[in-house]
Parts: C-alpha cells; structure tokens; sequence
C-alpha cells in the first residue's frame, strides 16, 4: 500500500469495478429484493437475489453512486455468486473489518481487498459498507422463508 | 476592492497544509472560517467577563449583559432593523424557522390554511411546515423553477391566494446560487394578506442587505455562516409580530412571574429566549459583525461577484463540466454547483480533498432540488471575503485530475 491514502483507494480494480460493473440491474425472477439508501449523501443500492438450499444461485445488483459505493457492490456480487449463504455471511464480517477497524484484508476476499485502503479514508467507509449492510438484510430475508 | 491578502492574515486556519498542499477552502456555504477578531472575542469574553447575563447584580453580569446586548443592537443594525428588540437569538436558523412554525404557526393557523414555499428550499424551510402541516391539517404548496434555476413567478403568483397564510422563501439558493426577486414576491404575499419569512442564511453574510427593502415579515439566518461561530441564529419578526406570539420554549428568563396557577411571559426579545443563551458564540458573533461592517457589504459583493464570474467562465471551459443555477454573475451569489461527467460528487469531493481543496459534495440538504435537477448529488464550491483567484486554479486543476482518474 502507498503512503497516500488517495492512491489506495483510487486503485484500477476499484475503477474497473465502478466502470464495468459486474452483475449489474435486476432480475425480476428474484424471490428476494432487498434495497438500502445512505441517508446522508444520497447513494442508492438495491439488490435482487435467489438463495436455494442455503447457495446464493443468483445475485444482481444496481443503484445510484459513487465509485467506492457502486465498486463494492460489484465486487460483493462477484465474490459471492454461486456461494453459500453461511460463506457470504463471513466474507462480510471480514468486510466490515477490514473497512471499520482497518484489519488486515484475508485471501478469500477476492477483488475485495482492494477496498482495503478506504479504511484509512474514514468519511468514504460508509460509501463502501452501503451494500454490505442490503446483502446483510437480504441474507435474514433468505433465512427465515427459507 | 478587498486587500484579500490582508484579510488572509486574520484568518490563522487558512495557513496550513492539508494533505500536501496549501488548504484553498472552497465549502464556505456550509461554514465560513473565523477571523482573529472573533476567536479572541470568546477567549476575551471566558477570560474577563464570563457570567450569566440578565438576572445578576455584580459586575461580571452587568458587563456580560452588556456586551450581549450589544450584539443584539449590531445585528439590528446590521440588517436595517428599526428595532433591536425584535431580533431574537436560537441556536442556528433552523431553530429560527422552527420557532415561527411553532409560536406563530401553532396559534394562528388553522386546518385549510396554506403555506408556501419552493422545491429550491433547505430542508430546514422545508420539513418544520411539514410538521406543522402534521399538527394542524394545513397544506402546503411548492413553488417550482425555471429550466435556468431560478424561482417560476407565474407558478408562485398561482400558488398565493385567499387561502395562503405564509410564503418561506430562501432569498439566495444554497445549491444554485440563485437571488430571488424578494421584495416582489413581498408584494404578491402582502397583497394576499400573507405573512413573508425570508430564509436569510446565505444572503444576509454576502449581500449589502436591509430587511425593509426585501419587504419580509420575519428573517432568518446564523453566526457561522458569516464568520462568527456555531451554535447562533437569529430570528427577526416586524414590528409587533413577535410581540402577538405566545413562547415558542418555557423556562427561566422567559418569565414576567411565576405562580403556582400560571406564568406570564417576559417581553419579546426575552420571551423567546428560554434558558441560559449562548453567551460567549453571541458575544463574539457581534465581532464578526464588526469585522464585515469594516470590509463594507458592498465590497464584499463585488469581490464575490468577480470571484464567481471567475469560477464560472473558467469552469465552463473544461469539457464535460455542466455549471447548475443562473449564469449571470449578478443573479446569483458566489456559490457554484458542478457536476462532471462521469464523476460522481462524492469522488470529486475526495480528489479535491486530495489537492487540499475543500469543496462539498452531496445533496446539500436540498433533495427537492436534486429531484428537480435529476441528480442525486452535486459538486459546490463556494466563496468568502479571504478566497483569491488562485484558489480557483487550484480546484480547476483538481477537476482536471478526477477527470483523469474516471476517464
């Protein structure tokens, strides 16, 4: 990591995130929609996903934005497509970690870790949380209609 | 003309570096730095004079009550009020406005009645009607704008009638820039029957202003937009209207007498000032009145003017950028909001931050307006009487950085 804290989080993954955003708009065939607004900006994420016996089959999400907020979504999805409900539920405690106490990033954080440097930047902490704190809904939802 | 390099002097904040470079604070709108004069006021105050104002006999109080009433006589004279008696202190302008919903709105307003106001108002002129329309059925209108960001006067003309009670207006828009053509809409609210309360917070600080010529019947604005410090706001009510209300918080000072069956209540201006006030903050807030009286409003105008003609032709030159509100100068005051292309406000704000440019990103309070203007946030800058134009090389060159990184 550099010693500014504008490089980090300013980094190509997060960019490229933000700019080809990966499971991105909704899917209507979704039991579970899920949506969270950031009060004091503005920023918007919704979420639609599909949990079957306990695996996240399908997870998309959209919203209004800054690069940090729209990046974190895009790789959450990522991350998580495909995975077990219980997996997704430790990847975002591992998030909010490394976000809210600065711990350092695991290796089964993916694409992720490049979120690392927001924490030192803690104004921007809320923006890269925002879809954390939906999926975190999304996952009660599956839970108790499951 | 400002002796900008003097006045830089006053301001011992301005002489640092944020993150690498020289801080250039551009979020003036929100809060404007404290010159010397009123930081050494409070220290002044807290080392000579610290006492409860009002009630005591010894010396400490008489010169506390003093000095506070002092301020109370400048900021009269400030906004051209015959009467220092009618200017109450709050905390901040919200509570002012606040205070007329409550202590005027309350007792004279009844299910049916209306309030207007507009889509470009600060959510603090905006939510204490809405609270009140809760309370007492009442309706409340919004004026709309024009494509250019200013107020739609055939719209407004069409919202007063019999029923309206109040029109609230914001006289210079937070987020646009834009002045509004006061005293007219004075006259379509009197000729209504209507009472007038002007939102002050940003005008009053920027504009040579006089409360008779903008025809309102209550103002109000707050200390820390106009040098002075937080946690002072100031409502103005025309002659006797202040006097007709009941109190807005009960407590001590308010009181002529106390009985076990009932209290009366203190003149204005002390009814409406419940409670030990903010002694110190308004004391030092008539510094910072002294401080503005000794630039001259006017200058301050026409240094706020060329600041944001500046900004706007040089804004408007870089490609992708789109400048929100008026674009005469003269219209407008020195606040501009941004918006670049495929950067999104809040990454703008961080870049700019990352140059030591302070400028502010987000809806500005003002989410009717972001409706309006189909954005969920927008970039400001905004100027006060120490910025230079070399603070606006500074932020242009970290509009050309942001566009680089988001290219």
């Amino acid at each position: 990591m550099s010693a500014d804290p504008f490089d980090d989080l300013y980094r190509e993954l997060i960019l490229e995130h933000y700019k080809k955003p990966r499971n991105h708009g909704p899917i209507p065939t979704a039991p579970i929609h899920v949506e969270g607004v950031n009060p004091v900006c503005g920023d918007e994420i919704h979420i639609d996903m599909n949990v079957d016996e306990g695996i996240i089959k399908d997870i998309g999400f959209w919203g209004a934005g800054c690069s940090i907020s729209q990046s974190s979504a895009s790789m959450m999805t990522d991350r998580l497509k495909g995975r077990p409900a219980s997996e997704a539920k430790d990847v975002m405690t591992e998030v909010r970690a490394m976000l809210i106490d600065g711990a350092p990033a695991g290796n089964d954080l993916g694409d992720l870790e490049a979120l690392e440097g927001v924490a030192k930047l803690p104004v921007r902490v809320k923006c890269a949380l925002l879809c954390w704190n939906v999926l975190d809904q999304g996952l009660t939802q599956a839970a108790t209609t499951a | 003309m400002l002796d900008v390099a003097r006045i830089r002097e006053d301001f011992p904040i301005l002489h640092q570096e944020v993150n690498g470079h020289p801080l250039v604070y551009l979020d003036n709108a929100a809060t404007t730095q404290k010159p010397r004069q009123v930081i050494n006021a409070l220290v002044r105050y807290y080392e000579t004079n610290n006492a409860n104002i009002h009630r005591g006999i010894h010396t400490l109080a008489q010169r506390a009550t003093e000095e506070y009433e002092d301020t109370r006589r400048k900021v009269a004279r400030f906004i051209g009020a015959p009467n220092a008696n009618d200017i109450v202190f709050t905390r901040n302008a919200t509570e002012a406005i606040n205070l007329v919903a409550h202590a005027w709105g309350d007792q004279n307003l009844v299910e049916g009645d209306e309030v207007v106001i507009s889509i470009m108002e600060h959510h603090s002129n905006i939510v204490p009607w809405q609270l009140l329309a809760q309370r007492k059925g009442i309706r409340l209108r919004f004026a709309g704008l024009t494509p250019d960001g200013r107020l739609d006067m055939d719209c407004l003309r069409g919202l007063i009638g019999p029923k309206t009670r109040l029109v609230s207006l914001v006289h210079m828009s937070n987020v646009l820039g834009t002045i509004n053509p006061v005293a007219e809409i004075a006259g379509m609210t009197h000729a209504a029957g209507a009472l007038f309360l002007l939102d002050g917070a940003q005008s009053v600080p920027h504009l040579p202003f006089s409360v008779d010529e903008t025809g309102a019947d209550f103002l109000a604005f707050s200390s820390h937009k106009m040098l002075g410090p937080t946690g002072v706001g100031v409502l103005w009510g025309r002659d006797g209207l202040l006097q007709q209300m009941g109190p807005f918080l009960g407590g001590g000072d308010m009181i002529a007498t106390v009985r076990e069956e009932g209290s009366t209540w203190a003149d204005v201006p002390h009814k409406f000032e419940a409670g030990t006030p903010n002694i110190a903050d308004v004391i030092a807030f008539g510094a910072a009145i002294d401080y503005l009286e000794s630039l001259t409003m006017p200058a301050v105008r026409e240094h706020e003017i060329a600041l944001t003609s500046l900004a706007m032709d040089r804004l408007e030159a870089i490609p992708g950028l789109t400048i929100h509100g008026p674009r005469d100068p003269l219209a407008r005051g020195g606040v501009v909001s941004f918006e670049v292309d495929r950067v999104h406000p809040h990454d703008m704000a961080t870049i700019a931050d990352s140059h030591g440019v302070a400028i502010r990103a987000g809806h500005h309070c003002a989410q009717l307006l972001m409706r309006h203007l189909g954005v969920p946030a927008t970039s400001r800058a905004s100027f006060s009487v120490y910025n230079e134009p070399g603070e606006i090389d500074a932020l242009v060159e970290a509009i050309e950085h942001a566009k680089q990184v988001f290219a």
